[in-house]
């Protein structure tokens, strides 16, 4: 599967929620499935900045692919961070770093991407993204 | 539904003068629990912005035409009304700024023009916004001078025994927050300011939320700075006071240099204007200061106490109900409070209750509300916070009630 296959595949999931809130509950439950990240990790590196509950993330590499592992102290935003996982590990490097993420958006869940939200989930995407570069480079 | 107040006020008549009320958030009522971080604004104060703007704007102090005049006195009239609302003792105490922050940079920067030395000392206290934290640091950085801090016990209370050991005769500035925030506390402000005085120390009040709540006498306090910000008080963002003693105003430097602010200007020198023009360089915000008048005439209109008295009936049923969940936790439970309430609900992070009560149309603050010594202090990353203003209801707090049982129902 593809970025953009898993992406829509996630698409037809929220289309099964008729409002806000079985989207939510479905993120919390995403949230309970997040690869963590070890904790030996969880260091003021690699803590993204600019969110409102702390996340960690981590990149590591298996076979050129790049492995996301995260944590965060709020559950919804475990669960943006277990979607954008979803949607991003397990890939290589370039198609990481090009990956169009507009599908939040198609979810339900617009209000996440919004700059001011304190949350982050740009900033997430922007820090998963800067890892792939940086692996790619290498 | 209770909606009016035991002292007769009719909250639902104040609401409907509160256009931004009227509207539907996620599908639902809004219902605006935000007040501390900046309140709403009754018709009277935007009509008063729309009126400048359509008769009498023009630039002030300069023209000699008659809008200017008109446009002058407007402003000027907004100062006087802030001095009457202080109950200072001179309308030139009053200075117009872009808010407390401005305000306490002012002062800051000001004392650190030869002011205050290496060796001097400069107080605050555990429980300060950030605003009155860094310009402190800042000019401690620039000067030498030592920052030292009143801690404050689990309840969110100031030590004041403490206080009397840290105060000492090279204490140059306290300053202290009337009302915190991120807690809610009442600080005792004249006993504060009396113990900095037996020192010889000068006072700062940050005001920016004890002007929303209390009735401020900057006289009977015999606070030397008091600062506070239009936006929190049901006037416009972008303007705000700084009182200080007309003998301190004046052995401050001036802050700014620019128009405004001079009595004559050659290359070889420069004298300044007189009090209160020496600190507002350039062209201010004057729709907004005329728009503050406006505010303050509001407030006045219902009376400060019996704002007083319907926002502390709200926090004391918030109290009350939010007591029922058996894994509340209060954070800041002093004695004296005005009508904010911080908690944490049981282990869920303060950003998850924030967006489910968002989804519900409920708008709280969630985080450190720019006071992260205070929420290190208590080891957690944030709190959530409910703050009310005279238009809210105890209908409203029902509603913050249920969405908290939507919450735990939700995060489990
Ligand atoms: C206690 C306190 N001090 C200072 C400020 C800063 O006010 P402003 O941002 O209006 O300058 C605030 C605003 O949140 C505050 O609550």
């Amino acid at each position: 599967m593809t970025i953009a296959d898993r992406q829509n595949e996630i698409v037809e999931e929220f289309e099964m929620f008729e409002d806000w809130i079985g989207r939510y509950e479905y993120l919390i439950e995403l949230g309970k499935t997040l690869p963590l990240i070890d904790e030996k990790y969880k260091t003021e590196d690699n803590l993204i900045k600019g969110c409102q509950s702390q996340v960690w993330l981590h990149a590591d590499t298996q076979n050129n692919k790049v492995i996301f592992t995260a944590d965060s102290d709020a559950i919804l935003t475990k669960g943006l961070i277990a979607l954008m996982i979803r949607v991003l590990s397990d890939e290589s490097p370039d198609k990481i770093a090009s990956a169009d993420m507009g599908f939040v958006d198609k979810i339900g869940l617009k209000e996440h991407l919004s700059p001011t939200r304190a949350n982050g989930l740009l900033s997430m995407i922007k820090q998963m993204k800067y890892y792939a570069i940086a692996l790619q480079s290498r | 539904m209770i909606t009016t107040s035991q002292l007769g006020l009719d909250i639902q008549k104040i609401r409907a003068r509160f256009p931004i009320l009227n509207q539907k958030v996620n599908g639902q009522d809004l219902v605006y629990l935000d007040n501390a971080a900046s309140n709403q604004k009754p018709i009277e104060v935007i009509q008063a912005i729309d009126t400048y703007y359509k008769t009498i704007n023009s630039n002030v102090h300069r023209g000699v035409h008659h809008l200017s005049q008109v446009a002058t006195d407007a402003y000027e009239l907004s100062r006087e009304k802030v001095r009457k609302h202080l109950n200072a003792a001179h309308t030139h105490e009053v200075i117009f700024t872009r808010g407390t922050t401005e305000s306490i940079n002012l002062v800051a920067s000001g004392l650190g023009k030869g002011l205050v030395k290496e060796g001097d000392e400069i107080v605050i206290t555990a429980m300060e916004h950030h605003s009155n934290i860094v310009p402190w640091q800042m000019l401690c950085e620039q000067t030498g001078a030592k920052l030292r801090v009143i801690p404050m016990n689990s309840k969110g209370e100031l030590e004041l025994e403490e206080a009397k050991q840290i105060l000492n005769e090279k204490t140059k500035l306290l300053s202290f927050c009337h009302v915190s925030n991120a807690l809610g506390t009442i600080n005792p402000a004249k006993e504060l300011i009396q113990m900095a005085h037996a020192v010889g120390a000068w006072v700062m009040v940050d005001g920016a939320q004890a002007t929303p709540h209390l009735t401020v006498d900057v006289q009977a306090l015999d606070a030397d700075f008091y600062a506070f910000s239009s936006h929190k008080i049901y006037g416009p963002t972008g303007i705000g006071i700084l009182y200080g003693k007309e003998e301190l105003l004046n052995l401050l430097p001036p802050y700014q240099g620019g128009g405004e602010m001079i009595k004559s200007v050659s290359f070889e020198k420069t004298t300044y204007a007189e009090l209160p023009h020496k600190f507002e360089a350039g062209t201010p915000s004057i729709a907004e200061g005329v728009a503050l008048g406006s505010a303050i005439d509001f407030m006045n209109e219902l009376g400060m106490d019996n704002i007083a008295a319907h926002e502390n009936a709200l926090l004391g049923y918030a109290h009350q109900e939010l007591k029922k969940f058996a894994n509340i936790r209060f954070v800041g439970e002093a004695k004296n409070k005005a009508s904010v309430v911080s908690f944490l609900l049981g282990d869920h992070h303060p950003f998850d209750v924030g967006m489910i009560l968002d989804k519900l149309g409920i708008a709280v603050r969630t985080g450190h509300h720019c006071t992260q010594p205070i929420m290190a202090q208590f080891e957690i990353p944030g709190t959530v916070r409910a703050s009310f203003s005279v238009y809210n209801t105890f209908d409203e707090v029902d509603k913050l009630i249920a969405g908290l049982k939507k919450v735990e129902q939700m995060l489990g």
